[in-house]
Protein backbone atom coordinates (compact mmCIF):
# COMPACT_ATOMS: atom_id res chain seq x y z
CA UNK A 1 0.00 0.00 0.00
CA UNK A 2 1.35 3.40 -0.97
CA UNK A 3 1.85 6.09 1.59
CA UNK A 4 -0.01 9.38 1.63
CA UNK A 5 3.15 11.24 0.61
CA UNK A 6 3.63 9.13 -2.53
CA UNK A 7 0.03 9.73 -3.54
CA UNK A 8 0.43 13.46 -3.02
CA UNK A 9 3.64 13.39 -5.01
CA UNK A 10 1.93 11.49 -7.83
CA UNK A 11 -0.90 14.01 -7.86
CA UNK A 12 1.61 16.85 -7.95
CA UNK A 13 3.57 15.27 -10.80
CA UNK A 14 0.38 14.56 -12.77
CA UNK A 15 -0.43 18.31 -12.85
CA UNK A 16 -4.14 17.61 -13.26
CA UNK A 17 -3.51 15.76 -16.52
CA UNK A 18 -1.34 18.54 -17.98
CA UNK A 19 2.01 17.02 -16.97
CA UNK A 20 3.10 16.55 -20.58
CA UNK A 21 2.89 20.32 -21.13
CA UNK A 22 3.82 21.78 -17.74
CA UNK A 23 7.01 19.82 -17.06
CA UNK A 24 8.57 20.23 -20.51
CA UNK A 25 7.93 23.97 -20.19
CA UNK A 26 9.77 24.08 -16.87
CA UNK A 27 12.48 21.82 -18.28
CA UNK A 28 12.94 24.16 -21.26
CA UNK A 29 13.23 27.14 -18.90
CA UNK A 30 15.93 25.55 -16.75
CA UNK A 31 17.81 23.67 -19.48
CA UNK A 32 18.18 26.75 -21.70
CA UNK A 33 19.30 28.96 -18.81
CA UNK A 34 21.69 26.22 -17.64
CA UNK A 35 23.05 26.15 -21.18
CA UNK A 36 23.64 29.90 -20.97
CA UNK A 37 25.58 29.48 -17.71
CA UNK A 38 27.48 26.46 -19.00
CA UNK A 39 28.49 28.30 -22.17
CA UNK A 40 29.98 31.06 -20.04
CA UNK A 41 31.86 28.57 -17.84
CA UNK A 42 33.28 26.76 -20.87
CA UNK A 43 34.27 30.04 -22.52
CA UNK A 44 35.93 31.24 -19.31
CA UNK A 45 38.00 28.05 -19.11
CA UNK A 46 39.02 28.37 -22.77
CA UNK A 47 40.00 32.04 -22.45
CA UNK A 48 41.97 31.39 -19.28
CA UNK A 49 43.80 28.47 -20.92
CA UNK A 50 44.69 30.70 -23.87
CA UNK A 51 45.87 33.49 -21.60
CA UNK A 52 47.95 31.11 -19.51
CA UNK A 53 49.62 29.78 -22.65
CA UNK A 54 50.26 33.34 -23.81
CA UNK A 55 51.75 34.24 -20.44
CA UNK A 56 53.98 31.14 -20.43
CA UNK A 57 55.31 31.95 -23.91
CA UNK A 58 56.06 35.53 -22.92
CA UNK A 59 57.71 34.39 -19.70
CA UNK A 60 60.21 32.16 -21.51
CA UNK A 61 61.13 34.84 -24.03
CA UNK A 62 61.64 37.82 -21.77
CA UNK A 63 60.88 38.57 -18.16
CA UNK A 64 57.86 40.84 -17.92
CA UNK A 65 58.67 44.38 -16.91
CA UNK A 66 56.46 45.19 -13.97
CA UNK A 67 54.35 48.24 -14.66
CA UNK B 1 32.46 65.70 -10.08
CA UNK B 2 29.51 64.19 -8.23
CA UNK B 3 29.47 60.69 -6.79
CA UNK B 4 27.39 59.15 -9.54
CA UNK B 5 29.60 60.46 -12.32
CA UNK B 6 32.67 59.23 -10.48
CA UNK B 7 31.10 55.81 -10.06
CA UNK B 8 30.11 55.75 -13.74
CA UNK B 9 33.64 56.53 -14.87
CA UNK B 10 35.12 53.98 -12.49
CA UNK B 11 32.78 51.25 -13.76
CA UNK B 12 33.73 52.21 -17.30
CA UNK B 13 37.28 51.06 -16.60
CA UNK B 14 37.61 47.34 -17.41
CA UNK B 15 39.79 46.26 -14.43
CA UNK B 16 37.50 48.03 -11.98
CA UNK B 17 34.41 46.56 -13.61
CA UNK B 18 35.98 43.10 -13.56
CA UNK B 19 36.50 43.25 -9.81
CA UNK B 20 33.12 44.88 -9.19
CA UNK B 21 31.30 42.26 -11.29
CA UNK B 22 33.14 39.44 -9.55
CA UNK B 23 32.11 40.90 -6.20
CA UNK B 24 28.38 41.31 -6.91
CA UNK B 25 27.94 38.15 -9.01
CA UNK B 26 27.54 35.69 -6.06
CA UNK B 27 25.00 38.04 -4.47
CA UNK B 28 22.97 38.23 -7.67
CA UNK B 29 23.07 34.44 -7.94
CA UNK B 30 21.96 33.96 -4.34
CA UNK B 31 19.05 36.38 -4.65
CA UNK B 32 17.97 34.90 -8.00
CA UNK B 33 18.01 31.32 -6.71
CA UNK B 34 16.24 32.17 -3.43
CA UNK B 35 13.50 34.14 -5.17
CA UNK B 36 13.08 31.42 -7.79
CA UNK B 37 12.82 28.72 -5.12
CA UNK B 38 10.11 30.58 -3.22
CA UNK B 39 8.36 31.61 -6.45
CA UNK B 40 8.36 28.06 -7.79
CA UNK B 41 6.99 26.70 -4.54
CA UNK B 42 4.25 29.31 -4.58
CA UNK B 43 3.47 28.74 -8.23
CA UNK B 44 3.66 24.96 -8.43
CA UNK B 45 2.37 23.97 -5.00
CA UNK B 46 0.53 26.75 -3.18
CA UNK B 47 -1.44 28.39 -6.01
CA UNK B 48 -4.72 26.53 -6.61
CA UNK B 49 -5.49 25.22 -10.14
CA UNK B 50 -7.12 27.77 -12.42
CA UNK B 51 -10.90 27.46 -12.88
CA UNK B 52 -10.65 27.48 -16.68
CA UNK B 53 -7.22 26.10 -17.48
CA UNK B 54 -6.66 23.66 -14.64
CA UNK B 55 -3.00 23.09 -13.85
CA UNK B 56 -1.87 24.08 -17.35
CA UNK B 57 -1.86 27.72 -16.26
CA UNK B 58 1.23 27.00 -14.15
CA UNK B 59 3.28 27.45 -17.32
CA UNK B 60 2.82 31.22 -16.89
CA UNK B 61 5.33 31.19 -14.02
CA UNK B 62 8.09 30.49 -16.53
CA UNK B 63 6.48 31.82 -19.73
CA UNK B 64 5.56 35.32 -18.60
CA UNK B 65 8.90 36.11 -16.88
CA UNK B 66 10.76 34.86 -19.97
CA UNK B 67 8.58 36.92 -22.32
CA UNK B 68 9.04 40.04 -20.19
CA UNK B 69 12.77 39.44 -19.95
CA UNK B 70 13.05 39.05 -23.72
CA UNK B 71 11.94 42.68 -24.03
CA UNK B 72 13.69 43.94 -20.90
CA UNK B 73 17.04 42.55 -22.04
CA UNK B 74 16.51 44.12 -25.45
CA UNK B 75 15.88 47.44 -23.73
CA UNK B 76 19.09 47.22 -21.71
CA UNK B 77 21.00 46.08 -24.79
CA UNK B 78 19.59 48.95 -26.89
CA UNK B 79 20.59 51.55 -24.29
CA UNK B 80 24.14 50.13 -24.01
CA UNK B 81 24.27 49.90 -27.81
CA UNK B 82 23.28 53.55 -28.11
CA UNK B 83 26.02 54.56 -25.66
CA UNK B 84 28.46 52.26 -27.48
CA UNK B 85 27.78 53.83 -30.89
CA UNK B 86 27.80 57.45 -29.71
CA UNK B 87 30.58 57.56 -27.07
CA UNK B 88 32.35 54.25 -27.80
CA UNK B 89 33.28 53.18 -24.26
CA UNK B 90 34.47 49.59 -24.25
CA UNK B 91 32.21 48.61 -21.35
CA UNK B 92 29.01 49.63 -23.16
CA UNK B 93 30.03 47.47 -26.14
CA UNK B 94 30.71 44.51 -23.86
CA UNK B 95 27.43 44.88 -21.97
CA UNK B 96 25.40 45.20 -25.19
CA UNK B 97 27.03 42.21 -26.87
CA UNK B 98 26.92 39.96 -23.82
CA UNK B 99 23.25 40.83 -23.28
CA UNK B 100 22.26 39.59 -26.74
CA UNK B 101 22.70 35.82 -26.14
CA UNK B 102 20.87 36.06 -22.79
CA UNK B 103 18.01 37.89 -24.47
CA UNK B 104 17.92 35.31 -27.24
CA UNK B 105 17.81 32.54 -24.60
CA UNK B 106 14.83 34.17 -22.86
CA UNK B 107 13.08 34.67 -26.19
CA UNK B 108 13.59 31.02 -27.06
CA UNK B 109 12.17 30.01 -23.66
CA UNK B 110 9.16 32.28 -24.21
CA UNK B 111 8.59 30.65 -27.62
CA UNK B 112 8.89 27.07 -26.37
CA UNK B 113 6.82 27.55 -23.21
CA UNK B 114 4.29 29.60 -25.17
CA UNK B 115 3.72 26.83 -27.66
CA UNK B 116 3.61 24.22 -24.87
CA UNK B 117 0.92 26.35 -23.24
CA UNK B 118 -0.84 26.79 -26.56
CA UNK B 119 -1.30 23.05 -27.14
CA UNK B 120 -3.83 22.43 -24.33
CA UNK B 121 -5.41 25.88 -24.81
CA UNK B 122 -5.67 26.22 -28.59
CA UNK B 123 -5.28 22.56 -29.53
CA UNK B 124 -2.08 23.26 -31.46
CA UNK B 125 1.53 23.98 -30.61
CA UNK B 126 1.73 26.89 -32.97
CA UNK B 127 -0.79 29.46 -34.00
CA UNK B 128 0.03 32.74 -35.67
CA UNK B 129 -1.18 34.72 -32.71
CA UNK B 130 0.18 38.25 -32.38
CA UNK B 131 2.25 37.66 -29.26
CA UNK B 132 3.94 34.43 -30.37
CA UNK B 133 4.63 35.87 -33.82
CA UNK B 134 6.22 39.02 -32.36
CA UNK B 135 8.40 36.86 -30.13
CA UNK B 136 9.52 34.87 -33.16
CA UNK B 137 10.50 38.04 -35.03
CA UNK B 138 12.30 39.26 -31.91
CA UNK B 139 14.22 35.97 -31.81
CA UNK B 140 15.35 36.47 -35.42
CA UNK B 141 16.44 40.03 -34.62
CA UNK B 142 18.54 38.75 -31.71
CA UNK B 143 20.10 36.12 -34.00
CA UNK B 144 20.91 38.79 -36.57
CA UNK B 145 22.67 40.91 -33.94
CA UNK B 146 24.68 37.93 -32.64
CA UNK B 147 25.50 36.85 -36.19
CA UNK B 148 26.72 40.30 -37.21
CA UNK B 149 28.87 40.56 -34.07
CA UNK B 150 30.63 37.29 -34.89
CA UNK B 151 31.04 38.08 -38.59
CA UNK B 152 33.79 40.61 -37.91
CA UNK B 153 37.37 39.57 -37.20
CA UNK B 154 37.84 42.46 -34.78
CA UNK B 155 35.44 42.01 -31.84
CA UNK B 156 35.28 45.75 -31.07
CA UNK B 157 34.35 46.62 -34.64
CA UNK B 158 31.80 43.80 -34.64
CA UNK B 159 30.38 45.08 -31.36
CA UNK B 160 29.91 48.57 -32.79
CA UNK B 161 28.28 47.29 -35.99
CA UNK B 162 25.99 44.94 -34.06
CA UNK B 163 25.17 47.75 -31.62
CA UNK B 164 24.03 49.88 -34.54
CA UNK B 165 21.87 46.99 -35.75
CA UNK B 166 20.43 46.71 -32.23
CA UNK B 167 19.50 50.40 -32.41
CA UNK B 168 17.76 49.95 -35.78
CA UNK B 169 15.97 46.95 -34.29
CA UNK B 170 14.88 49.00 -31.28
CA UNK B 171 13.23 51.54 -33.60
CA UNK B 172 11.68 48.74 -35.60
CA UNK B 173 10.40 46.55 -32.74
CA UNK B 174 7.32 48.63 -31.82
CA UNK B 175 6.47 48.88 -35.52
CA UNK B 176 6.82 45.10 -35.86
CA UNK B 177 4.56 44.59 -32.86
CA UNK B 178 1.80 46.92 -34.03
CA UNK B 179 1.93 45.68 -37.60
CA UNK B 180 1.63 42.09 -36.36
CA UNK B 181 -1.34 43.02 -34.16
CA UNK B 182 -2.97 44.78 -37.12
CA UNK B 183 -2.24 41.80 -39.39
CA UNK B 184 -3.76 39.49 -36.80
CA UNK B 185 -7.03 41.41 -36.57
CA UNK B 186 -7.11 41.76 -40.36
CA UNK B 187 -7.10 38.01 -40.81
CA UNK B 188 -9.33 37.34 -37.80
CA UNK B 189 -6.70 35.30 -36.07
CA UNK B 190 -6.87 33.90 -32.59
CA UNK B 191 -7.67 36.83 -30.32
CA UNK B 192 -7.73 34.73 -27.19
CA UNK B 193 -6.92 36.62 -24.04
CA UNK B 194 -6.24 34.06 -21.41
CA UNK B 195 -4.46 36.53 -19.39
CA UNK B 196 -5.83 39.91 -18.41
CA UNK B 197 -4.59 41.78 -15.36
CA UNK B 198 -8.06 41.60 -13.83
CA UNK B 199 -8.16 37.81 -13.90
CA UNK B 200 -5.00 37.31 -11.85
CA UNK B 201 -5.69 36.12 -8.34
CA UNK B 202 -3.24 37.24 -5.64
CA UNK B 203 -2.23 33.60 -5.11
CA UNK B 204 -0.98 33.60 -8.73
CA UNK B 205 0.37 37.11 -8.70
CA UNK B 206 3.02 36.93 -6.00
CA UNK B 207 4.79 33.83 -7.36
CA UNK B 208 4.69 35.42 -10.81
CA UNK B 209 6.26 38.62 -9.50
CA UNK B 210 8.90 36.66 -7.59
CA UNK B 211 9.78 34.65 -10.69
CA UNK B 212 10.01 37.86 -12.73
CA UNK B 213 12.36 39.50 -10.22
CA UNK B 214 14.38 36.26 -10.02
CA UNK B 215 14.75 36.32 -13.80
CA UNK B 216 16.04 39.91 -13.62
CA UNK B 217 18.64 38.91 -11.02
CA UNK B 218 19.58 35.89 -13.11
CA UNK B 219 20.12 38.23 -16.06
CA UNK B 220 22.34 40.41 -13.89
CA UNK B 221 24.37 37.42 -12.68
CA UNK B 222 24.77 35.93 -16.16
CA UNK B 223 25.66 39.32 -17.65
CA UNK B 224 28.37 39.86 -15.02
CA UNK B 225 29.84 36.40 -15.67
CA UNK B 226 29.77 36.87 -19.42
CA UNK B 227 31.22 40.38 -19.28
CA UNK B 228 34.10 39.22 -17.08
CA UNK B 229 35.09 36.57 -19.63
CA UNK B 230 34.69 39.01 -22.51
CA UNK B 231 36.92 41.54 -20.73
CA UNK B 232 39.65 38.95 -20.12
CA UNK B 233 39.58 38.11 -23.80
CA UNK B 234 39.43 41.72 -25.04
CA UNK B 235 42.14 43.09 -22.74
CA UNK B 236 44.47 40.13 -23.17
CA UNK B 237 47.61 42.23 -23.58
CA UNK B 238 47.03 44.27 -20.43
CA UNK B 239 48.88 43.84 -17.14
CA UNK B 240 45.75 43.50 -15.02
CA UNK B 241 44.68 40.48 -17.07
CA UNK B 242 48.09 38.87 -16.61
CA UNK B 243 47.83 39.46 -12.86
CA UNK B 244 44.33 38.02 -12.86
CA UNK B 245 45.40 34.88 -14.76
CA UNK B 246 48.34 34.36 -12.40
CA UNK B 247 46.08 34.76 -9.38
CA UNK B 248 43.60 32.32 -10.88
CA UNK B 249 46.33 29.76 -11.48
CA UNK B 250 47.62 30.17 -7.92
CA UNK B 251 44.16 29.52 -6.54
CA UNK B 252 43.90 26.27 -8.41
CA UNK C 1 41.25 70.77 -57.28
CA UNK C 2 37.85 72.23 -56.65
CA UNK C 3 35.14 70.29 -54.91
CA UNK C 4 32.02 69.65 -56.94
CA UNK C 5 28.79 71.20 -55.69
CA UNK C 6 26.41 69.00 -53.74
CA UNK C 7 23.99 68.58 -56.62
CA UNK C 8 26.87 67.96 -58.99
CA UNK C 9 28.35 65.27 -56.76
CA UNK C 10 24.98 63.59 -56.41
CA UNK C 11 24.47 63.62 -60.19
CA UNK C 12 27.99 62.37 -60.90
CA UNK C 13 27.56 59.50 -58.45
CA UNK C 14 24.18 58.56 -59.91
CA UNK C 15 25.38 58.68 -63.50
CA UNK C 16 28.46 56.62 -62.62
CA UNK C 17 26.40 53.93 -60.87
CA UNK C 18 23.86 53.78 -63.68
CA UNK C 19 26.62 53.58 -66.27
CA UNK C 20 28.30 50.74 -64.37
CA UNK C 21 24.98 48.94 -64.16
CA UNK C 22 24.38 49.46 -67.88
CA UNK C 23 27.76 47.96 -68.75
CA UNK C 24 26.72 44.85 -66.83
CA UNK C 25 23.08 44.83 -67.80
CA UNK C 26 23.01 41.04 -67.79
CA UNK C 27 23.62 41.11 -64.03
CA UNK C 28 20.83 43.65 -63.59
CA UNK C 29 18.38 41.29 -65.27
CA UNK C 30 19.14 38.44 -62.87
CA UNK C 31 16.78 39.56 -60.07
CA UNK C 32 13.95 39.87 -62.58
CA UNK C 33 14.63 36.39 -63.89
CA UNK C 34 14.81 35.10 -60.34
CA UNK C 35 11.44 36.68 -59.49
CA UNK C 36 9.80 35.16 -62.56
CA UNK C 37 11.15 31.70 -61.78
CA UNK C 38 10.18 31.81 -58.11
CA UNK C 39 6.67 33.04 -58.92
CA UNK C 40 6.33 30.25 -61.49
CA UNK C 41 7.20 27.64 -58.90
CA UNK C 42 4.10 28.41 -56.83
CA UNK C 43 1.54 27.02 -59.30
CA UNK C 44 3.73 23.93 -59.68
CA UNK C 45 3.87 23.47 -55.93
CA UNK C 46 0.26 24.28 -55.15
CA UNK C 47 -1.54 23.13 -58.30
CA UNK C 48 -3.13 25.31 -60.96
CA UNK C 49 -6.38 25.85 -59.05
CA UNK C 50 -7.45 29.36 -59.97
CA UNK C 51 -9.21 30.39 -56.74
CA UNK C 52 -6.26 29.44 -54.54
CA UNK C 53 -3.67 31.13 -56.75
CA UNK C 54 -5.79 34.28 -57.03
CA UNK C 55 -6.04 34.46 -53.26
CA UNK C 56 -2.29 34.25 -52.68
CA UNK C 57 -1.20 36.17 -55.82
CA UNK C 58 -0.59 39.51 -54.05
CA UNK C 59 1.44 37.97 -51.24
CA UNK C 60 3.46 35.76 -53.58
CA UNK C 61 4.43 38.68 -55.80
CA UNK C 62 5.40 40.83 -52.80
CA UNK C 63 7.55 38.17 -51.16
CA UNK C 64 9.13 37.28 -54.50
CA UNK C 65 10.05 40.91 -55.16
CA UNK C 66 11.49 41.18 -51.63
CA UNK C 67 13.67 38.10 -52.17
CA UNK C 68 14.80 39.28 -55.59
CA UNK C 69 15.85 42.62 -54.12
CA UNK C 70 17.72 40.82 -51.35
CA UNK C 71 19.60 38.87 -54.00
CA UNK C 72 20.99 42.05 -55.52
CA UNK C 73 21.82 43.76 -52.21
CA UNK C 74 25.08 41.92 -51.69
CA UNK C 75 26.66 43.67 -54.67
CA UNK C 76 25.77 47.22 -53.63
CA UNK C 77 29.15 47.94 -52.01
CA UNK C 78 31.09 44.86 -53.16
CA UNK C 79 32.75 46.34 -56.25
CA UNK C 80 33.61 49.66 -54.60
CA UNK C 81 35.01 47.86 -51.59
CA UNK C 82 37.29 45.72 -53.74
CA UNK C 83 38.71 48.51 -55.92
CA UNK C 84 39.01 51.08 -53.13
CA UNK C 85 36.38 53.48 -54.47
CA UNK C 86 34.54 53.21 -51.16
CA UNK C 87 37.53 54.66 -49.29
CA UNK C 88 37.50 57.58 -51.73
CA UNK C 89 33.81 58.14 -50.99
CA UNK C 90 34.57 58.22 -47.27
CA UNK C 91 37.29 60.83 -47.86
CA UNK C 92 35.31 62.94 -50.33
CA UNK C 93 34.63 66.56 -49.30
CA UNK C 94 30.93 66.06 -49.98
CA UNK C 95 28.83 64.53 -47.18
CA UNK C 96 28.95 60.73 -47.35
CA UNK C 97 25.20 60.52 -46.82
CA UNK C 98 24.61 62.46 -50.04
CA UNK C 99 26.76 60.09 -52.07
CA UNK C 100 25.01 57.15 -50.45
CA UNK C 101 21.62 58.63 -51.29
CA UNK C 102 22.70 58.61 -54.94
CA UNK C 103 23.78 54.99 -54.53
CA UNK C 104 20.38 54.12 -53.04
CA UNK C 105 18.51 55.81 -55.88
CA UNK C 106 20.68 54.01 -58.43
CA UNK C 107 20.05 50.67 -56.72
CA UNK C 108 16.31 51.28 -56.74
CA UNK C 109 16.32 52.31 -60.42
CA UNK C 110 18.45 49.33 -61.47
CA UNK C 111 16.95 46.57 -59.31
CA UNK C 112 13.46 47.57 -58.24
CA UNK C 113 12.20 49.31 -61.34
CA UNK C 114 12.46 46.25 -63.63
CA UNK C 115 10.81 44.20 -60.87
CA UNK C 116 7.97 46.74 -60.76
CA UNK C 117 7.50 46.21 -64.48
CA UNK C 118 7.23 42.43 -64.29
CA UNK C 119 5.24 42.34 -61.04
CA UNK C 120 1.85 43.17 -62.64
CA UNK C 121 2.49 40.49 -65.28
CA UNK C 122 3.29 37.91 -62.61
CA UNK C 123 0.24 38.95 -60.60
CA UNK C 124 -1.92 38.63 -63.70
CA UNK C 125 -0.54 35.18 -64.47
CA UNK C 126 -1.36 34.11 -60.90
CA UNK C 127 -4.89 35.43 -61.41
CA UNK C 128 -5.01 38.55 -59.24
CA UNK C 129 -8.29 40.46 -59.76
CA UNK C 130 -7.87 43.46 -62.07
CA UNK C 131 -9.35 45.67 -59.34
CA UNK C 132 -6.44 44.86 -57.02
CA UNK C 133 -3.74 45.41 -59.68
CA UNK C 134 -3.34 49.18 -59.18
CA UNK C 135 -3.21 48.66 -55.41
CA UNK C 136 -0.46 46.07 -55.81
CA UNK C 137 1.53 48.42 -58.02
CA UNK C 138 1.07 51.29 -55.57
CA UNK C 139 2.05 49.04 -52.66
CA UNK C 140 5.19 47.95 -54.52
CA UNK C 141 5.94 51.55 -55.45
CA UNK C 142 6.03 52.40 -51.74
CA UNK C 143 7.48 49.13 -50.40
CA UNK C 144 10.43 48.71 -52.80
CA UNK C 145 12.12 52.04 -51.97
CA UNK C 146 11.62 51.30 -48.27
CA UNK C 147 13.23 47.89 -48.69
CA UNK C 148 16.04 49.42 -50.72
CA UNK C 149 16.76 52.04 -48.04
CA UNK C 150 16.61 49.58 -45.15
CA UNK C 151 18.52 46.93 -47.08
CA UNK C 152 21.37 49.24 -48.06
CA UNK C 153 21.82 50.47 -44.47
CA UNK C 154 22.17 46.84 -43.36
CA UNK C 155 24.45 46.00 -46.30
CA UNK C 156 26.69 48.89 -45.23
CA UNK C 157 26.92 47.32 -41.77
CA UNK C 158 28.17 44.05 -43.25
CA UNK C 159 30.64 45.78 -45.60
CA UNK C 160 33.62 44.94 -43.38
CA UNK C 161 32.83 41.22 -43.29
CA UNK C 162 33.61 38.55 -45.83
CA UNK C 163 30.64 36.17 -45.66
CA UNK C 164 27.54 38.34 -45.71
CA UNK C 165 24.93 36.74 -47.97
CA UNK C 166 23.06 34.60 -45.44
CA UNK C 167 23.76 37.06 -42.64
CA UNK C 168 22.16 39.86 -44.63
CA UNK C 169 18.91 37.96 -45.04
CA UNK C 170 18.91 37.10 -41.33
CA UNK C 171 19.29 40.81 -40.57
CA UNK C 172 16.91 42.21 -43.16
CA UNK C 173 13.95 39.82 -43.21
CA UNK C 174 12.78 40.31 -39.59
CA UNK C 175 13.04 44.08 -39.98
CA UNK C 176 11.11 43.90 -43.25
CA UNK C 177 8.13 42.17 -41.61
CA UNK C 178 6.08 45.38 -41.16
CA UNK C 179 6.67 46.38 -44.80
CA UNK C 180 5.42 43.00 -46.02
CA UNK C 181 2.43 43.11 -43.67
CA UNK C 182 1.27 46.58 -44.71
CA UNK C 183 1.88 46.09 -48.43
CA UNK C 184 0.23 42.66 -48.53
CA UNK C 185 -2.52 43.88 -46.22
CA UNK C 186 -3.43 46.65 -48.64
CA UNK C 187 -3.57 44.22 -51.57
CA UNK C 188 -5.60 41.74 -49.53
CA UNK C 189 -8.04 44.45 -48.50
CA UNK C 190 -8.45 45.55 -52.11
CA UNK C 191 -9.12 41.95 -53.13
CA UNK C 192 -11.92 41.75 -50.58
CA UNK C 193 -13.29 45.14 -51.61
CA UNK C 194 -12.32 46.74 -48.29
CA UNK C 195 -10.70 50.17 -47.85
CA UNK C 196 -6.96 49.86 -48.49
CA UNK C 197 -5.71 53.41 -48.08
CA UNK C 198 -4.68 53.22 -44.41
CA UNK C 199 -1.85 50.63 -44.70
CA UNK C 200 -0.49 52.39 -47.79
CA UNK C 201 -0.59 55.71 -45.93
CA UNK C 202 1.52 54.09 -43.19
CA UNK C 203 3.97 52.86 -45.80
CA UNK C 204 4.14 56.34 -47.33
CA UNK C 205 4.79 57.90 -43.92
CA UNK C 206 7.53 55.34 -43.22
CA UNK C 207 9.05 56.03 -46.65
CA UNK C 208 9.11 59.79 -46.03
CA UNK C 209 10.90 59.21 -42.73
CA UNK C 210 13.30 56.66 -44.21
CA UNK C 211 14.22 58.96 -47.11
CA UNK C 212 15.59 61.45 -44.60
CA UNK C 213 17.09 59.06 -42.05
CA UNK C 214 18.41 56.18 -44.17
CA UNK C 215 21.27 58.03 -45.93
CA UNK C 216 22.46 59.39 -42.57
CA UNK C 217 22.15 55.97 -40.91
CA UNK C 218 23.92 54.39 -43.89
CA UNK C 219 26.83 56.82 -43.58
CA UNK C 220 27.17 55.98 -39.88
CA UNK C 221 26.91 52.26 -40.61
CA UNK C 222 29.58 52.41 -43.30
CA UNK C 223 31.98 54.33 -41.07
CA UNK C 224 31.45 51.75 -38.31
CA UNK C 225 31.86 48.77 -40.63
CA UNK C 226 35.03 50.14 -42.23
CA UNK C 227 36.30 51.47 -38.90
CA UNK C 228 37.11 55.07 -39.78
Amino acid sequence: MRSVETLRMDKFLAMGGFAQYVWPAYAAFFVILAGDVLATVVRRRRVLRELRGRLARQGTRRPRVSA
Amino acid sequence: MNAFKLWYHKLGSPPYFYVFAGYIQPWLWTIALLLAAVGLYGGLVLAPPDALQGDAFRIIFVHVPAAWMSLFVYGVMAVSAFVAVIWRPKMAEVLAMESAPIGAAFTLIALITGSLWGKPMWGTYWTWDARLTSELVLFFIYLGIIGLYHAFDDPRQGARAASFLAMIGAVNLPIVHYSVVWWNTLHQGTTVHYFGPSSIAPSMLWPLLLMTIAAKFYYGASLMGRSRVALLSLERGKDWVADEVRGDTAHG
Amino acid sequence: MSAASLGGAFRTMLVRDLLLAWRRRGDAMLPVLYAIIVATLFPFALGPEHALLARIAGGVVLVTVLLAMLLALDNVFRGDLDDGALEQMLLAPQPLSLLLAARMLAYWLVTALPLLLVAPVLAYMLGLEPAAQPVLLLALLLATPLLALLGIVLTALTAGTRRSGMLLSLMLLPLAVPIVIFAAGAVGAAQQGLPWVAPLAWLAAALALALVLAPLACATALRIALDT
